[in-house]
């Protein structure tokens, strides 16, 4: 197929554009300064939550007396962070100052045969979206335009989209990341676990991390709550074929054989059962299927794991007993990035049974019940009904998916006569869709079928390279976003503000997405002037106003009806089909799927290859930070990790860049640097996710690394919500000496 | 000060909340994180600490200093007066942690316990960021300081002691 898209550099751009309006933000500072705010010695502070990853630790931004950008922190009141943010939010700083930011708005042309960007003004910029959405639209339907969208912003857009006509509103982290496991927790407790997640890690007495890395994750809730467990001697126990921070931090570390985990799963739920570990009491009143699940469970014995997993059966034994002890007040962690090998839903599933014998649902040390604030709406016509959505494109698959799929949008975009509709326009807001989505080739043959591909960032990305528009997005520092409110042991708000003026011809999303809506004829569903009085209007009804916000940033409210636990004998209504916690999942039995999960033996890697593991690290949220002056300064490359074994047995030696290639002859575009450890098993090799970036304008992290998703070309999907299951890719490693025989 | 090795992570946010409180320019640090594993798979052990000046009672740093610019100040913390620091690297090169580096505006800079906070009664940015809460700090002399409490209910080591500087940098094991 001839590429009718080339991906731009952005670089090939002039210097235009960048006119800093130093004085202006001067005068800003100076126009803000309110005698009260004068906290900390004439430093003035203003409200915020953070942009830098999912948890949205409210803090305060702090300028210097010369006005400038100075230190962000965390605000005491906030239930997300306690005061403390985690190394990427105070790096937050580096997002505001990185001189590579995306500068003004950009239209993709032709010159002299070639594509290139070139400067355009915000009305040019939104007139050629709107031409585009409207002929798409009455060609084809509003419903063929998409909205990818990670972060704060996207509510603006979806709210746009939704006027528009289309319901395709896709988040990257449901099927990329933490959908099977809320598919999972839904169909065994009624609820999923939310996010933040709704573990009662502080309390609890056991804490068993099946695949989360917390201390490597910095969900810093998460983080604090381990640390405050480790204090009061919590009993920690980490399955992980990688000796992984948790790992060094836990009692008992299980190094099981990579792919295995759910026959583990299945062996301590065997367990528990036979040596009645489980709260009995619990399990009678709130739960059914127990007589199914073991009779499902029966052969399922720790003799029968171990030659599965490589844990030996007293070990598995012993842990089983370590949960039953500590029952009720016991975590078997769910996770977040839990799509690994395409039976992830099932995987958790296993892990939500666990919870569910130990009693640990709704009790103390175990998951608590959170609360959420509810902010009202602003009153705007009803959106239009959608014509069709992607599930009529897809009837049979993914069933259990209550989320658009990304990759499903993905998937319809590439062109198939058999289809009524392809999708013809994404709007793509804050998510480096390249890197996110697995099978980067999938991705671009996508994107080549596009007539229409809108980006809004603050960072050039690789998925800016295809836009035929970029608006450059102001960083969270510098602008107003929606009320954050989010479910937690109590519920409360937290504003955004702006600490300073937009740098550079940048703009907040909710201005983006209103001066569209008003060129498209939808300003009705935007009834606001300003984003201020929105916002005034909307805290007003919480009995609080945009003032008072912007003095103390954070609102707890007190919770309105129960206690954080279920009370001794409580009656409690689950939201399954038959009300009860099921053990036995009936609504998988009756989308056709297994109501108990099975252990089924995944591929493992040929000779001379390894399995691919990717995971994180403290200082940085994947593509979001590797260009952070700040973190990079941290940590400015990733490495592979391979055993010594390993390293020996190929010559490799330690800091040697080399490259990687997989089993489907994918190679790793730039080489990386091999660290020889021991805290990594023989049978695979870990990076950490986020590097390797191919977009030259990224001055500081171009070609700096290996992208594991470079390297990703085998995706295995989840048959009941459509998750893409990342870890069943292998990889060899490409020596100089081998470089030059090839 | 003190650093519970126990629930260290290796995040960094200890050297971000430095490096953005003082101003250290980026590509220089006043503190950092050490890894340190032992054994052999499955039997390993990881320790992660976050380091700094050791604030040496016995410091080599003060004794080599030419111009008085490194001193012992309130309550015992090392500082440098940058004004009087003629940047000859003497000390930088005496200081067995190598806790010490040249500004680029041509002084030597370094841990300072965050004096400036202290003074007013707020703990060191570090301690009063990290995540874990694994730093804690305090007067020494005073048996009821946090550190003090820490120090007598845990074992603890120093590093390098044979150097003889009588490091004040404590970490918990
Ligand atoms: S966890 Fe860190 S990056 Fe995420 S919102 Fe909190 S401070 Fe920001
Ligand atoms: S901030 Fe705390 S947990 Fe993170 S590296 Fe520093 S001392 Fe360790
Ligand atoms: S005490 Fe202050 S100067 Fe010293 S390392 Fe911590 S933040 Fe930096």
């Amino acid at each position: 197929m001839a590429t009718r898209r080339d991906f731009i550099r952005i670089s090939a751009l002039g210097a235009g554009g960048t006119a800093v309006a130093w004085p202006l933000v001067r005068n800003f500072a100076k126009e803000l300064v309110d005698p009260e705010r004068f906290i900390f010695e004439g430093m003035r502070r203003t409200p915020t939550y953070c942009e830098i990853c999912f948890w949205k630790c409210a803090g305060w931004v702090y300028k210097n007396d010369k006005g400038d950008l100075w230190k962000i922190i965390g605000n005491d009141e906030d239930l997300h962070c306690n005061g403390r943010f985690c190394p990427r939010g105070t790096g937050g700083v580096g997002m505001y100052n990185d001189e590579d930011r995306l500068k003004t708005p950009l239209i993709r042309t032709q010159d002299r045969g070639k594509q290139v960007f070139r400067e355009a003004t915000w009305d040019e910029a939104f007139t050629y979206i709107a031409d585009k959405l409207k002929k798409i639209s009455r060609e084809h339907g509003p419903e063929c335009t998409a909205l990818f969208t990670h972060g704060s912003g996207g509510k603006y857009f979806s709210t746009l989209l939704k006027a528009f006509g289309s319901p395709h509103i896709a988040a990257p982290s449901y099927a990329q990341c933490r959908g099977p496991r809320e598919v999972a927790f839904q169909n065994t407790f009624g609820e999923g676990v939310e996010s933040p997640e709704r573990t009662d890690i502080r309390d609890t007495k056991c804490l068993v991390l099946i695949g989360s890395h917390i201390g490597e994750n910095m969900h810093n809730g998460q983080v604090q709550e381990m640390s405050v467990a480790i204090d009061k001697g919590a009993i920690i126990i980490t399955v992980d074929p990688r000796y992984s921070t948790a790992a060094s931090k836990s009692k008992y570390w299980l190094p099981i054989k990579p792919a295995t985990d759910l026959a583990l799963l299945l062996a301590w739920i065997h367990v528990i059962l036979e040596e009645e570990l489980y709260d009995k009491a619990y399990v009678e009143k709130y739960t059914m299927g127990l007589d199914l699940l073991q009779a499902h469970v029966k052969g399922m014995t720790p003799e029968w794991a171990y030659g599965i997993t490589t844990i030996p059966p007293e070990v598995i034994r012993q842990m089983a007993r370590e949960m039953g002890h500590a029952s009720p007040a016991v975590i078997v962690h769910p996770g977040r990035h839990v799509t690994w090998y395409g039976d992830d839903t099932q995987r958790l599933r296993a892990v939500a049974i666990l919870n569910a014998l130990l009693g640990s649902w709704g009790r103390r040390g175990g998951f608590f019940k959170p609360e959420t604030a509810s902010v009202p709406e602003v009153p705007h016509p009803a959106f239009p009904t959608p014509k069709r959505t992607w599930r009529t494109e897809f009837p049979d698959l993914y069933r259990l998916s209550d989320s658009v799929l990304a990759n499903g949008v993905c998937d319809a975009t590439i062109p198939d006569p058999s289809r009524g509709c392809n999708f013809k326009a994404w709007i793509v807001n804050g998510t480096n869709l390249i890197e996110t989505l697995p099978n980067q080739d999938n991705t671009i043959k996508a994107i080549e079928a596009l007539d229409l591909l809108v980006v809004i960032d603050t960072m050039p990305m690789e998925i800016t390279g295809y836009a035929d528009v970029v608006l450059p997005e102001c960083t969270y520092i510098e602008r107003y976003d929606e009320i954050r409110v989010s479910p937690h042991r109590k519920p409360q708000i937290a504003l955004r503000m702006p600490a300073l003026k937009p740098k550079y011809n940048t703009k907040p999303a909710y201005w983006m997405a209103r001066e569209l809506a008003k060129k498209m004829g939808l300003e009705a569903f935007f009834p606001y002037e300003k984003i201020e009085d929105l916002l005034d209007w909307q805290l007003k009804q919480l009995g609080t106003s945009l003032e008072e916000m912007q003095r103390i940033g954070v609102k707890t409210f007190e919770r309105t009806a129960d206690d954080l636990y279920f009370a001794p004998d409580e009656e409690v209504e689950f939201g399954t089909n038959s009300g009860k916690i099921e053990l036995y999942a009936t609504a998988f039995e009756q989308e056709g799927f297994d109501p108990l999960p099975k252990y089924t033996a995944h591929e493992e890697p040929p000779a001379g290859y390894y399995r691919l593991n990717y995971g994180r690290a403290p200082m940085h949220t994947f593509s979001r930070t590797s260009n952070n002056p700040n973190l990079t300064d941290l940590m400015d490359e990733n490495s592979v990790w391979v055993n010594p074994k390993v390293a020996q047995e190929w010559g490799l030696t330690n800091d040697q860049y080399i490259h990687l290639r997989n089993q489907d002859g994918k190679r790793s575009e730039f080489p990386i640097k091999v660290r020889i450890t021991e805290r990594i098993r023989w049978d695979s090799v870990y990076m950490v996710h986020g590097f390797g970036h191919d977009q030259k304008r990224l001055k500081r992290c171009y070609g700096k690394g290996a992208s594991d998703t470079n390297l990703i070309t085998k995706v295995l999907v989840d048959p009941l919500m459509g998750g893409t299951g990342m870890r069943g890719n292998f990889v060899t490693f490409i020596t100089e000496s081998e470089e030059v025989k090839s | 000060m003190a650093v519970d090795t126990r629930k260290c992570v290796g995040c960094s946010d200890c050297v971000v909340a430095c490096q953005t409180e003082n101003s250290v320019p980026i590509g220089f640090c006043r503190d950092w994180v050490v890894e340190v594993t032992d054994g052999t798979y499955p039997t390993l052990e990881l320790e992660l600490r976050s380091e700094r000046c050791n604030h040496c009672d016995n410091s080599p740093c003060v004794r080599c200093c030419p111009t008085g610019a490194s001193h012992y100040d309130k309550g015992g913390i090392v500082v440098v007066t940058h004004n009087k620091c003629i940047g000859c690297g003497a000390c930088i090169a005496s200081c067995p942690y190598d806790a010490r580096y040249a500004h680029p505006d041509g002084y030597v800079d370094k841990c300072t316990f965050c004096l400036h906070r202290v003074e007013k009664g707020l703990l060191p940015s570090c301690v009063a960021t990290c995540p874990t809460k694994c730093m804690y700090f305090g007067d020494l002399n005073d048996p009821k300081s946090p550190v003090s409490i820490m120090l007598k209910n845990r074992k603890y080591k120093t590093l390098i002691p044979e150097a003889g500087t009588k490091p004040q940098l404590y970490f918990l094991i």
